[in-house]
């Protein structure tokens, strides 16, 4: 299998932060021409792998060699980017309001004191054919699709020397038609000699680009197929140690809800803020016992309409009634008390306290409920929030560590736990899966199953139409803040929904 | 990580507070170090400089009750900084809350001499805090208001605190005894902070302990302190969470002024006995450098106060021994100031 000499090569790697043991992994090693797949589930240690690799976190042990024979360290980023390792991360690094060019030279480490611009750019240009990025390098970089930033981030890499690439979860960020793109410059960077490093928990996108695929549990590597010898199944057999559970999305058949109206928005407008979408003349109703599906292309009005309905927003036009009362002035505060619980699409910047630990964020957002004297009722709280945990079947989280730590999952499973934990009446949910691995995922969306029949209204943006189809009730279509059409489970197709979200047919 | 420290709740239990402290001493002796260089280069021999300090500071019983002295105050202005920034509040206005507690406090005395002592004294305390606090209540409601940004409104009232008392030192409160020099009535016995034996060591320093370590239970035992931590952690989940942080931004200006107000008061009733211009040597803005230096942290504020009260000891005996101004005490600030921000910015890399 390894023939080649490695590129990179890692051994006893340990990283632990706090009380959490993030990293042990005995062996891990990729070759000239060969795409490596690190799979896991949220918070298996691929990330923090990878952020060791390239000099990002310092290990507490491990050995790396370039060469082999020839022990490196990796002290810092820098380090990474002279032995020929480039990291593309999750949450891209680019300069919005600076040109391609200029994200790019900014990068170059011979970058010449007096820049030439043109140079540069012919500098960059065969390699931008290469990766299919048409803009004009005088582009700033925020005017840019994501799949085109992404390909700015791997030409930056490769201008400056890499060969070995790591792209963290590179698909999580593009549309489904610019992931195949990816996968080909993927395929052309392998042919080409470079050694890539693919972090993903999608089993699919393993078998497209992958030779070999490394499995990751609890921070170690469990396991190394070669591509051949993967299944599907084996590699769930690997993820999570026992075999998959059954599948929650199963559609079923359900009357219409009848219970009480949990939320009127009537002729809803709310105030456009810079970058924002407005919401015009926006109403909808949704019941105790109902799940509302709101569906479209993210940056419609999603994160608007759940600020508006959790009082963050005001509304300039309309009304709001939640359980049949006045709502449109409610503070969030009351909001909150009154059993709106909410999931927001990105949780730590606005669910999560990255410097507290996670008992303290746990015990944030409950009101009064936990108030002993001065302080907290611990205990009581802790009881709380480990019933909530057991109900979500999530894996415990270390609760003396600070949630800056914990990886994007378990950030995500903290909110969860703490926001389903007191019976909320209705749920705001943005994107929930996004971030949890399939097995997660399936437990949540069986969980939102739950609530529903529990009684509960659950409002659900997502922008996974089978997501949205399977628990739905009813589906809604944001288009640039107005409802562009209402679907029944009977007319769950994406033949008729997707239309809808682009604005290329009219719905019902 | 190590950036966040600020914001570690078990203080300083862990070794990487330790470690801090350690650090700020070093920062401190460098300062002290690059200090002397500018000595020589001022012909002075910084070498007797610093053993005459040492000797007057730490060689007899009043040198050292001095320097507790000049920590008394540096212990309620930095409590007055460390408290907001805990809510990532940058409160720059201690001098001006300093100069308005001890102001209303002096009104205090000064309109019901006659109270015996058990009531006048509380009385002015309390004036004092409110003072303060009504000085920093003010930015406090244009931040929550997201007005102004409470680093300005605090900055610019310090200006306008003095002046208030100048205006009563040379108008209405003028003493008849004294026409020469601008300042208040002697206040009675009455109205006078107890000290300790022959020294000037007062009341104010029990003041100064007991804030600072209401201010160490407050932050790591509370769920105030806790909901407090998350604002400054993260102040839109916080609002999300439905923690509020409006009220939690005023009131933490206004008690942290409040805290600085009886800094003022205990300096008028005990030090100076009377309102005078210039009371505060920069009281006010040593706090914020205190508390800064510290990083919130309760014994590391007792550390750098009682640091900084040696560095402004220096000045005086510079000027009593060498004809140096007081006013270098003002270099050495600036030098240990700068030098902590090298190494601040050295450690975030």
């Amino acid at each position: 299998m390894n023939s080649v000499p490695p590129l990179l090569q890692a051994s006893g790697v340990v990283k632990r932060f706090g009380p959490l043991l993030a990293n042990d992994v005995a062996e891990f090693a990729i070759g000239s021409g060969e795409v490596v797949a690190l799979l896991g589930e949220n918070g298996a240690g691929k990330s923090t792998l990878c952020k060791i690799l390239y000099g990002y976190y310092r290990p507490d042990a491990g050995k790396f060699w370039v060469v082999a024979g020839q022990p490196v360290t990796i002290a810092s980023p820098h380090d990474a980017r002279r032995l020929g390792i480039g990291m593309v991360f999750q949450n891209l690094s680019l300069i919005p309001a600076l040109s391609i060019w200029e994200n790019v030279a900014l990068f170059l480490e011979d970058l010449p004191w007096a820049i030439g611009p043109a140079r540069l750019r012919r500098r960059m240009q065969a390699l931008a054919e290469r990766l299919r990025l048409s803009a004009d390098p005088r582009l700033p970089v925020g005017r840019l699709s994501v799949g085109d930033r992404q390909k700015v981030e791997i030409l930056k890499q490769l201008l400056a020397g890499a060969r070995v690439l790591i792209l963290d979860e590179p698909t999580k960020v593009l549309a489904p038609q610019e992931c195949d793109g990816l996968f080909r410059t993927i395929a052309e960077l392998r042919a080409e000699g470079h050694g890539i490093v693919y972090i993903t928990h999608k089993l699919h996108e393993v078998m497209i680009c992958a030779d070999r695929v490394s499995v990751m549990r609890h921070g170690r590597i469990v396991g190394t197929l070669a591509r051949h010898d993967a299944s599907e199944a084996t590699l769930l057999g690997l993820m999570f140690g026992d075999p998959s559970p059954a599948d929650a999305l199963a559609p079923s058949s359900r009357p219409a809800a009848t219970g009480a109206m949990a939320l009127e928005l009537d002729g809803i407008a709310s105030v456009p803020e810079a970058g924002a979408t407005a919401l015009h003349d926006l109403s909808l109703t949704l019941r105790s016992g109902e799940i509302l599906g709101v569906a479209g292309v993210s940056g419609n009005g999603q994160r608007e309409l759940a600020e508006l309905i959790l009082g963050l927003q005001r509304a300039r036009r309309g009304a709001k009634r939640l359980w049949g009362e006045d709502a449109t002035h409610w503070s969030p505060v009351r909001i909150r008390a009154a059993g709106v619980a909410s999931i927001p699409e990105d949780a730590l910047a606005s669910a999560i306290v990255p410097s507290l630990t996670v008992r303290e964020n746990l015990a944030l957002g409950n009101g009064r409920r936990y108030r002993a004297g001065f302080g907290l009722d611990w205990r009581a709280l802790a009881a709380d929030m480990e019933g909530s945990r057991a109900r979500l079947n999530f894996p415990p989280l270390p609760a003396d560590a600070r949630a800056a730590v914990l990886s994007g999952g378990n950030q995500q499973r903290l909110v969860l736990t703490r926001e389903l934990a007191h019976e909320p009446k209705l749920v705001v949910a943005l994107y929930p899966t996004r971030g949890l691995d399939r097995r997660s995922a399936e437990a949540l969306l069986g969980l939102f199953g739950k609530l529903r029949a529990a009684g509960v209204a659950l409002l659900l943006v997502s922008e996974d139409l089978d997501e949205l189809f399977a628990l739905s009730d009813r589906l809604i279509v944001l288009r640039d803040g107005r409802i562009a059409g209402t679907f029944l489970p009977t007319s769950f197709h994406a033949e008729a929904v997707g239309p809808c979200m682009v604005g290329t047919a009219h719905a019902a | 990580m190590q950036r966040d420290l600020a914001m570690n709740l078990h203080g300083l239990a862990t070794p990487a507070a330790r470690q801090r402290a350690w650090r700020a001493l070093a920062v401190g002796l460098a300062g002290l170090g690059l200090f002397a260089l500018l000595l020589i280069l001022d012909g002075k021999d910084p070498l007797r400089a610093y053993r005459d300090t040492l000797i007057y500071v730490f060689g007899n019983t009043y040198g050292f009750s001095e320097l507790l002295v000049r920590m008394t105050p540096l212990l309620l202005t930095s409590v007055a900084v460390a408290l907001p920034s805990r809510l990532g509040l940058i409160n720059v206005g201690g001098e001006g809350q300093f100069y308005m507690g001890a102001w209303l406090a002096t009104a205090g005395a000064l309109a019901v001499p006659e109270l015996p002592v058990w009531l006048l004294l509380p009385l002015m305390t309390e004036l004092g805090f409110v003072g303060g606090a009504l000085w920093a209540l003010l930015p406090g409601l244009l931040r929550a208001a997201k007005l102004v940004n409470e680093t300005i409104s605090t900055l610019l009232l310090n200006y306008v605190a003095p002046l208030i008392v100048s205006f009563f030192i040379f108008g209405p409160w003028r003493s008849a005894e004294s026409s020469s020099y601008p300042q208040s009535p002697a206040f009675t016995d009455a109205a006078r902070l107890p000290s300790l034996g022959s020294t000037r060591i007062h009341l104010g320093l029990l003041y100064g302990l007991v804030c600072l370590a209401l201010y160490g239970w407050l932050m790591s035992r509370t769920r105030w302190g806790l909901e407090m931590r998350a604002i400054g952690g993260n102040a839109e989940a916080s609002v999300r969470l439905g923690i509020p942080v409006a009220g939690y931004v005023i009131a933490a200006m206004a008690v942290a002024g409040g805290v600085a107000g009886l800094a003022g008061m205990g300096e008028v009733s005990a030090i100076q006995g009377r309102l005078v211009a210039n009371l505060s040597p920069g009281y006010g803005y040593m706090g914020f450098l205190v508390a800064w230096l510290a990083g919130g942290s309760t014994v590391g504020i007792v550390v750098m106060a009682f640091l900084f009260a040696v560095v402004s000891s220096v000045g005086d005996i510079l000027q009593i021994t060498q004809g140096v101004p007081y006013a270098v005490v003002n270099l050495l600030m600036a030098i240990v100031l700068f030098i902590v921000l090298a190494e601040r910015g050295g450690a975030r890399r």
